[in-house]
């Protein structure tokens, strides 16, 4: 069994950041690491190639991101998967869900796998949007928000729950090839150890511009859903009112309002 | 509606149309004006004509309703049944919500239709062309859309930002719109099962002691027990803790845990995600302490303090004696 497992190179801001004329932020104030929902779908993918049923398989780990974003991949590599792509193009400066997602299906058609794993979303830009997208673009099965799932090897067919609203689960049946988006908490990610993190550096590492997968150079532009006109720093409600002072203080601050609100 | 317009995707489940529905047609009037005034309500469902009245809320100009050939929701036939909607009705606008029906077909028909889109958005409007606004880094920061050169933009709205309009106070007719959905199928519903059923019921307590990521170890949950019993206090949590197995989904509160309303809500370590947010935030008073000052929390907290969680439930046990 083929799987490709989609990442990101996540942005987390500092406390104190600064944002950029034009809309950005300053890159000195945001820190870098591999998506929190990307280290379950990678599990995901090693665990069902180890369980036997996809034994012998391949996992592949797919990223579209500038150079940091080789991070993100070489995680993947550390914990088990067997190679990496990252495709990036100018072009893809603050790209959006959707036209992340058209480079992904460039990648996907070329690998033609049986399973393409996605995280359910981003912890930076949280739509929850691209892995469905890339199966809209690749006209692949899916079930998004998956919380567990397994594999009949007969008759080639998952079985899946579907995270809902208010602790609802649906479980649904379906074939393959799929693509799923996963939730967290699905799995307990595995750490690499030090010794294949080493290793990592020697498995295979491709950069693909958009021409290596067979796009041109407008299909960003074209592919786009949004346009980001600026970045703002959102108003905080007038709501919170400051707790000052020393632990002692905030504390019994807390039980006076606890008290107040609770009899009242 | 070929000239333009809104469309809104309703959504019912179990033989329930869902809350987010009316709060659409809220969200629809920010931007009619600007598209001409209509406003059509699109129903997908093996019985649509059962909701048409409920969502023929005031300002709907019309409901559109789609037999579904399933009992329940799929994520493909729902893809189709939307695209042959908006192939069929043409709107400027299509509206959904940004719920966990929508993350599984809602992208796939702005990627294959080449429309606009965003994804939970929580401001719509028109200036000469739509514009919405959302979150960026986490919701520390908010982004401004805009969908150039787009002839139709598709937006998933987040719930619980509009009020939801009154069902079935308008007087809108309703329509039956053929889409051939036989075979589009491409899963198999099993069942549904509540994974929240638990020991104890969070939505019925008055006060909840909430704890998140920021306590760190399963090993420090007993004494956030024992001080939420000093209290008085119900123990509820954020998913983190659910996710690592250290405490059980009865327990979870937010979008897919529990939605409550207590008197007070004290969160402990929690920073706010939106999924949490959304199940906490009509709390009659929140107090929120967390460790950093640009914790969402903050955002929909009453009372906040920028503190050591630890230091301050040391003094807590100790102020409760």
């Amino acid at each position: 069994m083929k799987f490709v497992v989609c990442v990101k190179q996540v942005a987390s801001l500092d406390e104190e950041f600064e944002l950029l004329e034009g809309g950005g932020v300053d890159s000195d104030f945001v820190e870098w690491e591999l998506n929190e929902w990307d280290t379950f779908s990678l599990e995901a993918a090693l665990a069902l190639r180890e369980s036997g049923e996809g034994e012998g398989g391949e996992v592949v780990a797919v990223t579209v991101g500038e150079q940091e974003a080789e991070e993100a991949l070489l995680a993947c590599l550390a914990r088990g998967a067997d190679r990496a792509v990252r495709v990036w193009d100018e072009s893809l400066q603050g790209a959006d869900p959707l036209a992340v997602a058209r480079v992904l299906a460039a990648v996907v058609e070329r690998e033609s796998p049986d399973l393409v794993f996605c995280g359910v979303q981003s912890s930076d830009a949280v739509t929850g949007s691209t892995g469905t997208a890339l199966a809209g673009y690749l006209d692949m099965a899916r079930v998004a928000v998956v919380t567990a799932l397994s594999y009949d090897a007969p008759s080639s067919t998952l079985t899946v729950d579907r995270e809902l609203e208010s602790g609802l689960v649906e479980v649904v049946r379906i074939g393959l090839p799929a693509l799923l988006t996963i939730q967290t908490g699905i799995n307990e990610p595995r750490y690499a150890t030090l010794r294949a993190i080493k290793q990592a550096r020697e498995k295979p590492l491709v950069t693909y511009g958009l021409e290596d997968v067979g796009l041109d150079a407008g299909a960003v532009g074209v592919a786009a859903g949004a346009h980001t006109i600026e970045l703002q720093t959102p108003e905080r409600g007038a709501g919170a009112q400051l707790l000052d002072g020393s632990p002692a203080e905030v504390a019994a601050r807390i039980v006076e309002i606890v008290q107040e609100r609770m009899s009242g | 509606m070929s000239d333009g317009g809104v469309l809104i995707l309703a959504e019912a489940r179990q033989g329930e149309l869902r809350e987010v529905s009316l709060e659409l047609v809220s969200a629809a009037r920010e931007v009619a004006a600007g598209v001409g005034g209509r406003v059509a309500v699109a129903v997908i469902d093996q019985q649509a004509e059962r909701f048409a009245n409920a969502v023929g809320a005031d300002g709907v100009s019309e409901v559109l309703t789609v037999t579904s050939p399933t009992e329940h929701f799929e994520a493909h036939v729902w893809q189709r049944a939307l695209e042959g909607l908006i192939e069929r009705e043409r709107p400027a606008i299509v509206l959904a919500g940004h719920t966990i029906d929508s993350l599984g077909f809602v992208p796939a028909v702005a990627a294959r239709l080449g429309l606009g889109f965003a994804a939970d958005v929580t401001a719509v409007w028109w200036a000469q062309g739509p514009r919405a606004r959302r979150g960026a880094y986490g919701d520390k920061l908010h982004a401004e859309l805009d969908f150039p050169g787009k002839s139709c933009t598709l937006l998933t709205v987040r719930p619980g930002i509009f009020a939801a309009a009154p069902a079935g106070s308008g007087a809108a007719a309703a329509r039956a719109v053929e889409i051939d959905l036989d075979g589009t199928a491409r899963t198999e519903h099993v069942e549904f099962r509540d994974v929240a059923i638990g020991d104890v019921d969070i939505t019925k307590a008055e006060f909840l002691l909430s704890i998140g990521r920021g306590i760190e170890d399963k090993d420090n949950i007993p004494r956030f027990e024992h001080l939420a019993e000093r209290f008085g206090a119900t123990l509820s949590v954020s998913r983190p803790l659910v996710d690592a197995g250290w405490m059980p989904n009865a327990r979870q509160v937010g979008q897919s845990g529990k939605t409550v309303k207590p008197r007070v809500y004290l969160a402990l370590g929690i920073s706010g995600a939106v999924q949490h947010l959304a199940g906490m935030r009509s709390a009659d008073t929140i107090i929120a302490v967390n460790t950093d000052p640009e914790a969402p929390i903050f955002g929909v907290a009453h009372f906040g303090a920028v503190a050591d969680l630890f230091e301050v439930a040391d003094e807590l046990e100790r102020a409760l004696g």
